[in-house]
């Protein structure tokens, strides 16, 4: 009795654990809010996000990344990566350079999020993980 | 014996995950609490994961953070300004800064041969990876890692955030 008790205990474990790996190093499901991103992705979209390319470094432009907010490290924003480390940006009157190990960030709505050009470059240390997949609405399923 | 390892590992990982694991210092930059003699062995630190998702740091607390010039490299440093923080640089391109809503200001304990936030400015609080709570290693330097601000360091004063606090030190973030 005792000892179907301490198995199944195990088990449990066991399964928690593999499902937390899986969510912390592979891929996890992320539900976008704002508007920032329409039209490619609307509030309340469900996401599949892969931490793979993140981890390994391989983020190319144009990937729509999941990013840890840098003005609030609780929250997550959601943002098309436009230009890497030293590539020339365009910001309010002038241009500027992208320093080493940041990216530049910025929402498909232009006129309706802050992004990098609100904030600056944003460290590649805050780059959670890759949109791949639009999982929700199921008219919508599809790559990003 | 494949079975065993299938489920090991990720117990493992979780663990290492979310409790926490030993790293080595290297380095002169927070010298004299971490590597006090560099021709002795390294420290060893134990790193805390536990509580990290919080982001609840205090001030004097030592951190491990991913560094905002390479983030293939992890920096150990000493919490001494909070958000709203008004603290006194030594050698950053303004004297006074305040310290942006989300980020923190760290600096090495040997003063002057750090790469710190004198360098490269406030960092975004979710850089941090975990916490330093105690030198595992060598044994004669068994001990908890004492949360302090080194003397003179303090912020000059903590305000209430104001609401645009962030917005004013963007000129900070571009080069």
């Amino acid at each position: 009795m005792l000892g179907s008790v301490v198995r199944s205990a195990a088990a449990l474990v066991q399964v928690g654990c593999l499902a937390h790996c899986t969510l912390e190093f592979c891929a996890d499901f992320v539900v976008c809010e704002g508007p920032s991103m329409e039209p490619t992705i609307c509030g309340s979209d469900i996401l599949l996000a892969e931490h793979i390319s993140v981890r390994s470094r391989i983020i190319s432009k144009g990937s729509v990344v999941i990013v840890r907010s840098p003005s609030d490290p609780h929250s997550y924003i959601c943002k098309r990566v436009i230009a890497g480390p030293g590539d020339r940006v365009p910001i309010v009157g002038s241009s500027s350079f992208v320093p080493k190990g940041h990216v530049w960030l910025e929402g498909d709505n232009k006129l309706n999020s802050t992004d990098s050009r609100a904030f600056g470059p944003v460290p590649f240390g805050l780059v959670r993980g890759r949109a791949v997949m639009k999982l929700w609405p199921p008219s919508d399923i599809g790559f990003v | 014996m494949f079975r065993a390892l299938l489920f090991g590992i990720p117990v493992g990982i979780t663990f290492v995950d979310c409790v926490g694991y030993v790293a080595k210092v290297d380095g002169v930059s927070m010298q004299p609490s971490l590597n006090p003699d560099l021709s002795a062995t390294s420290d060893f630190v134990f790193l805390s994961r536990w509580s990290w998702r919080k982001f609840n740091y205090s001030r004097g607390d030592v951190v491990s953070l991913i560094s905002p010039k390479n983030p293939n490299q992890a920096i150990i440093k000493r919490v001494i300004g909070l958000e709203g923080d008004l603290v006194k640089t030594l050698g950053y391109r303004r004297k006074y800064l305040r310290v942006p809503r989300g980020h923190f200001w760290v600096e090495g304990d040997h003063t002057g041969h750090s790469l710190d936030s004198n360098h490269f400015g406030p960092v975004a609080l979710g850089l941090i990876t975990a916490k330093a709570t105690s030198i595992v290693w060598p044994p004669h330097r068994w001990g908890p890692l004492e949360s302090y601000i080194p003397g003179g360091r303090q912020p000059l004063n903590s305000e209430p955030l104001k609401n645009n606090a962030f917005c004013d030190d963007l000129g900070e973030f571009i080069e």
